[in-house]
């Protein structure tokens, strides 16, 4: 299979005053086309510097990234980032917010604003487009979220715990949700999360990193079996408790 | 799925409608004693004057600053002396927050400028900007311009403080977001540094519209050609206290009104967003 994003023994290092710290250290991994993996790890951990990394906003003190086989030099128009809160900007409505992107990669053309319109409409915010973000729900604020995202069509979504800000039920339907509208525009997902039953319910491979900085310390292709193959039905799944209880050991939380 | 419709019809208790009423009532009430507490101190200070409690001569009286405004309103000038105050005001404030909106953008664009800028803008901050006065009327001589750069001087350097400071509390993610779409520098300053600034800038329109006006009446006794500052320094040179009374009355209604003004705008600029 092709490899879209390949990271070789990458390693970053954050500067200040008070000194160096070591967020990543020489870590390698590979996603293929069409792949959902997750990222867990201790918090603090340097998940998130990882999707920064990749998405080119950082640049690596040392190693390689390639997105599809080409070495990223600054943000990638192939690449989305979904954040942890919408940051949807209250001063635009939500169509407004949804071709933001757009705008500034100076793609708004006829093609791409139906594009948007057809996302818009199709996951349920047909009638909040004229609406400004102060008057939606939090699930759906962070749908219109994912529709930014998606508007610039990228090939690759990092989501960097996009659903840690909402409340559990809106966070099971929400990741379901959003799980099935990856899989049918075919993207390839990295999550990052703290939330093992998600990583394990959502992906096809899980992998785990130490505490900062942060490495590899195990990788899981998960294999569920359930009829329906998504977040929620999976949880039911035979297998699913197994993994969750040896990723929770490797984490090695001690409160 | 989770519409929170603003459209749901809400039937009123009896006793919500009894709430409504004594809320109505109270707020008359208060409108109703702000205007007879006006009309009392007025009629007290008429009084007062009248029996010779005070001496009318140098505390003046609301009859004689009425008979000043008819006279001064029969020649025109004080039409003439309360636009020029507000011609100079205007011009000071709307140039003292625009420079200060673009000074505070080029500290914003340059971290090191603002690293290196910081202390003067600390001092000038504490400097009392009336103490340049004198400064100013020599360099700029005694003309419309010098009470003009006095209003924006005064405005200037609040206005950039203000505002750099709105840009940097602007949330760090909401610019990561656009870096993510390859936003460059002016466009994180366009699509989200000055949107999110708007309510910090109109709020600085107001600071500004006051400390413009200190300004203002500053330049205009230093001047003292024209303008309501003017005619406060001629009627306390001469001794007419009544003008200077009247100057003053009319000063706090044109300072109330534009106060008033930048608020209207301000709450049509938001209720855009």
């Amino acid at each position: 299979m092709d490899k879209v994003v390949e990271l070789i023994d990458v390693s970053m290092n954050y500067h200040t005053p008070e000194g160096e710290t070591q967020a990543v250290k020489n870590l390698s991994l590979s996603v293929d086309k069409g792949e959902f993996i997750s990222i867990v790890g201790p918090s603090g951990c340097g998940k998130s510097t990882v999707l920064s990394l990749i998405s080119g906003i950082l640049k690596p003190s040392s190693g390689a990234i390639q997105i599809n086989g080409m070495p990223v030099d600054g943000p990638s128009q192939n690449v989305g980032y979904m954040l942890q809160r919408d940051h949807l900007f209250d001063w635009r409505t939500v169509r407004s917010n949804a071709v933001i992107g757009l705008e500034i990669q100076k793609k708004l053309n006829n093609t791409s604003i139906k594009y948007v319109e057809r996302l818009l409409d199709e996951y349920g915010l047909s009638e909040f487009k004229d609406h400004y973000p102060k008057q939606l729900s939090g699930g759906m604020r962070q749908r219109a979220a994912l529709i930014r995202t998606l508007a610039a069509n990228p090939d690759i979504l990092l989501l960097d715990e996009p659903f840690s800000a909402l409340d559990y039920q809106t966070r099971l339907a929400l990741s379901e949700e959003i799980w099935l509208i990856i899989k049918k525009e075919e993207k390839t997902a990295i999550l990052v999360t703290h939330d093992i039953a998600e990583a394990v319910s959502m992906s096809d491979r899980v992998l785990v990193l130490t505490k900062r900085p942060a490495e590899i310390r195990s990788e899981h292709p998960i294999v569920l079996t359930c009829a329906l193959h998504t977040p929620i039905s999976c949880r039911e799944a035979p297998e699913f408790r197994h993994y969750f209880n040896t990723i929770w050991k490797e984490l090695d939380i001690h409160v | 799925m989770y519409s929170k419709g603003p459209d749901t019809v809400v039937i009123m208790s009896p006793e919500h409608a009894e709430y409504l009423r004594k809320e109505k009532f109270t707020q008359h009430a208060i409108r109703v004693s702000r205007i007879l507490l006006l009309l009392l101190l007025f009629a007290l200070w008429e009084a007062a004057a009248a029996f010779k409690w005070i001496d009318p001569f140098i505390m003046s009286q609301p009859s004689r600053i009425l008979r000043t405004i008819l006279t001064l309103s029969k020649d025109g000038s004080i039409f003439l002396h309360t636009g020029v105050t507000v011609y100079e005001t205007v011009l000071g404030f709307i140039s003292g927050t625009v420079l200060g909106t673009l000074i505070a953008i080029v500290l914003w664009w340059s971290d090191f400028t603002a690293r290196v800028l910081d202390p003067y803008l600390v001092v000038l901050n504490a400097l009392p900007k009336t103490a340049l006065g004198p400064v100013i009327l020599v360099w700029a001589g005694g003309t419309t311009g010098s009470i003009i750069i006095m209003a924006l001087l005064i405005s200037v350097v609040v206005t950039i403080l203000n505002v750099y400071l709105s840009f940097r509390t602007c949330d760090e993610d909401k610019i990561k977001l656009l870096k993510t779409f390859g936003a460059t520098r002016l466009q994180i300053l366009r699509k989200v540094i000055l949107p999110f600034s708007i309510p910090s800038i109109i709020s600085v329109l107001k600071i500004n519209v006051g400390l413009s006006l200190v300004g203002v009446i500053v330049g205009e006794f230093l001047v003292s050609r024209a303008g309501l500052g003017y005619l406060i320094i001629y009627g306390g040179q001469v001794f007419k206290m009544d003008l200077v009374m009247t100057s003053v009355l009319i000063l706090s209604v044109v300072a109330a009104f534009m106060y008033l003004s930048v608020s209207w705008i301000e709450r049509k600029l938001l209720k855009m967003r």
